[in-house]
């Protein structure tokens, strides 16, 4: 591509200083095969992708390489082909925990993004102590997930919840303390809400960052023109807001659907396994049942779900003609 | 009654311990020992072990076993190194040590793990065998962990093992109308339901724990001649035992503290340090975390222990969570290894660390148990047999990864735990562990 910079015809020159010629040296060949884009392209992205295909590549592929396989922990195993997954088929555990991770998911995506916009929005005004608030509202994200479920895990105890204590020891509204974690659907219902609790910081962060983009002007504009409230939200900031919402619900409905932590400390995916995520039973299975090949089986029977989120959210949150790289629309 | 041990006492039996373990010969004194030669093992030129073995769960159990392991060192030369790992992943280390052919020599681990890695130990019966005849016999659980199901070749040196037996409030159990835990499965539910009504009751874990929750639904099923396995091997889950047991827990559950359903092994204890539980099953940990708080010194006068309820079996249906020493192929220096584990089972080391642990793990060689630390406090007389118990996990059958497998999947808790929140009747729990065993037992 360089090179017919190298062939430019010039109008021959008297030169204004003898022995000087117009012709540029050859390149050496190093040279130009650095300057050649595929070549540079390669060797620029070889250490990342390196990188990636060293520690992310291998793990995945020997994981779905397991979940063919009846490995286990004490010996290694043969291929068995779809057996794994003919039994997940029929295993009404699987089905259980496929249903609470989308149920899970889904509504605490709901509560995350409902809430998390919410508090973006009231952050975007002018308050007193703003850096301060926007700091501090980062706190329940920043704490390790495994100390906020242990937190998590005494607030909902049957019999040291200071919930259950405020309740009926100091207000008596009530007089048998709250059941949180022994029955299956109060116990879903506690783990969404410690998901929504923790992941509204990040959300609300984000759809800040991405509401301060939108120009004041418009804002103006609008007003000029007679717009309310909810028209204002409506026409200019959620259709501005939408690309930074696609990305960060890509994230968001990714971290949820995979979490861990927060089930296996408070529950353990109990009650009678009705709070248990495909990751938490692909572990349980997998490590201490020492199933490997089931557990990878698991684990890879998320990937479907997550391709399809990411999708999803890509191509029906981000319809923009320049949120795909064309000139603005 | 029984004079209770205080903090003091019990400083003084661990610094004795301690202070045994250093001077070569007085400790172990009242142990009995058969003179015994042991196995030839000459110590090979330039060796050095390292060790794996669960984290300490009371700290003279580290501290002594460290101050031993230093003994071995100055003793022969050496080299060793023990790391105390989590409870929670000494497995996975075992696994991936016996996978890879690399990593510790020993690992003291629990007690399915020799089995299932059989290929990949070495055969420990010369030294099983001199241990055995010197401390007057292994016990019961110690011979069923240690030796290859079926055969006599010994694959692990069981160390010791911890119990679960019932942990109750004697003024409890009294205003209930008994004197102690009745063993028929009648009279235990009026017991209970006795508890409940004085606002006394019960508690036993039925969530997803490890300890707990499996220890108490063996017992159930137990109790009522019901097996996870027959003799062959098979999953014999699905019976009327089975059933007859969770017929039971629908009537013993109501009497149980709210929230069992949840509860995961620490459970259990808050419940008890707090007042709130009355009876449970724990092990003795639970009684000496009480005795060692003066805020709670008055509970543990009040506590007593005693065998799980025998119900139709005529003995107590309760079995120990084992340590179990396994020696891997892949080790460099296997005699000096075989040293090592033997200098830890002898007496002038076993002992002080029996002593120290104040009973927390109960002793594999039945010598031990005319050890000091079973005299020490009347209380602790349920711990002493710990590994004569007559049960294991994966009851009757043999010992394979797949009864490890059904602990870890909580299947037989989770039997209990669905009929008691009524979500399954008896007949279709049963079932349902049955296809969840039958899955694990194949092939």
């Amino acid at each position: 591509m360089t090179s017919p910079a190298h062939t430019l015809v010039q109008a021959p020159v008297a030169p204004a200083v003898p022995g000087w010629s117009a012709k540029t040296p050859q390149p050496s060949w190093l040279v130009a095969l650095f300057d050649w884009k595929p070549f540079l392209v390669f060797v620029c992205l070889l250490p990342a992708v390196g990188l990636l295909l060293a520690f992310l590549t291998y793990p995945l592929g020997l994981g779905i390489w397991l979940a063919f396989t009846d490995t286990t922990v004490g010996r290694d195993g043969q291929w068995v082909g779809l057996e794994n997954f003919e039994y997940l088929f029929g295993d009404k555990l699987f089905w259980q925990a496929v249903f609470y991770s989308v149920f899970y998911t889904g509504t605490a995506t709901v509560g995350k993004f409902g809430l998390g916009l919410w508090l973006a929005l009231l952050l975007n005004n002018h308050l007193p102590f703003k850096s301060i608030l926007r700091a501090v509202i980062l706190l329940p994200w920043i704490v390790p997930t495994v100390l906020s479920a242990i937190a998590f895990w005494w607030i909902y105890d049957p019999q040291f919840s200071i919930i259950s204590y405020v309740f009926v020891d100091v207000l008596g509204w009530r007089t048998t303390y709250f059941d949180f974690l022994g029955s299956a659907w109060p116990a879903r219902w506690s783990l969404i809400a410690a998901n929504i609790w923790r992941g509204i910081p990040f959300v609300a962060i984000s759809l800040l960052a991405g509401l301060q983009t939108i120009p004041a002007s418009l804002y103006e504009a609008a007003l000029i023109d007679g717009a309310t409230g909810w028209q204002r939200f409506r026409y200019i900031t959620f259709p501005l807001l939408l690309p930074i919402l696609a990305i960060v619900m890509t994230f968001s409905i990714i971290f949820t659907f995979t979490d861990f932590q927060l089930v296996y400390a408070i529950t353990r995916g109990g009650p009678v396994n009705s709070t248990h995520l495909l990751a938490t039973l692909a572990f349980q299975r997998g490590i201490p049942g020492g199933m490997l090949g089931e557990g990878a089986a698991i684990a890879i029977s998320m990937v479907p779900f997550l391709v399809f989120a990411t999708l999803f959210s890509y191509f029906a949150l981000a319809r923009r003609k320049w949120q795909q790289g064309e000139s603005n629309d | 009654m029984a004079s209770i041990i205080t903090r003091r006492d019990t400083l003084r039996l661990t610094v004795a311990g301690l202070a045994a373990a250093a001077l070569p010969g007085s400790a172990g004194a009242q142990v009995p020992k058969a003179d015994v030669p042991p196995p030839k093992l000459p110590i090979e030129n330039g060796a050095s072990l390292r060790i794996l073995r669960p984290a300490r769960f009371v700290e003279p159990d580290e501290v002594i076993f460290r101050a031993n392991t230093a003994k071995f060192q100055q003793t022969t030369g050496v080299e060793t190194r023990v790391d105390f790992v989590g409870w929670e992943d000494i497995r996975q280390q075992t696994a991936v040590a016996s996978n890879t052919g690399a990593g510790p020599d020993i690992v003291i681990g629990w007690a399915d793990d020799p089995h299932v890695y059989t290929d990949k130990v070495v055969e420990l019966s010369d030294l099983a065998e001199y241990l055995g005849k010197r401390y007057g016999g292994w016990s019961f659980l110690g011979e069923k962990y240690g030796k290859r199901d079926k055969t006599n070749n010994w694959i692990g040196i069981p160390f010791g093992g911890t119990t679960g037996p019932v942990v109750y409030r004697k003024s409890a159990v009294k205003e209930a109308g008994f004197n102690k835990i009745p063993n028929e499965h009648t009279e235990f539910l009026k017991l209970c339901q006795g508890l409940k009504k004085n606002n006394k009751p019960a508690g036993f874990a039925l969530g997803n724990a490890v300890g707990d929750g499996n220890g108490f639904a063996q017992w159930l099923i137990w109790s009522h001649g019901g097996a996870l396995l027959d003799e062959a091997g098979k999953v014999a889950i699905n019976s009327k035992e089975t059933v007859a047991a969770l017929t039971y827990l629908k009537d013993l559950y109501p009497t149980f503290l709210s929230g069992t359903l949840s509860w995961g092994d620490p459970s259990n204890n808050r419940a008890y340090a707090s007042g709130e539980c009355w009876l449970t099953a724990n092990g003795v940990s639970l009684y000496f975390a009480l005795k060692n708080d003066p805020a709670q010194r008055a509970i543990a006068e009040d506590t007593d222990h005693q065998a799980l309820p025998f119900g139709v079996i005529g003995k107590a249906p309760q079995t120990a969570t084992m340590l179990n020493a396994m020696l891997f192929k892949h080790s460099k220096y296997p005699n000096a290894a075989k040293a090592y584990l033997q200098f830890m089972m002898e007496s002038e080391q076993y002992d002080p660390w029996l002593t120290g642990c104040l009973g927390y793990w109960s002793h594999t060689l039945r010598a031990y148990g005319k050890s000091a630390v079973w005299d020490s406090d009347p209380k602790l007389e349920v711990y002493r047999n710990g590994t004569d118990h007559q049960f294991w996990s994966g009851y009757k059958g043999p010992i394979t990864q797949a009864s490890q497998t059904v602990a870890a999947e909580y299947i037989l808790v989770q039997m209990c735990a669905s009929v008691a929140s009524g979500e399954a009747t008896p007949q279709e729990a049963a079932r349902e562990a049955e296809r969840r065993s039958r899955r694990y037992f194949r092939g």
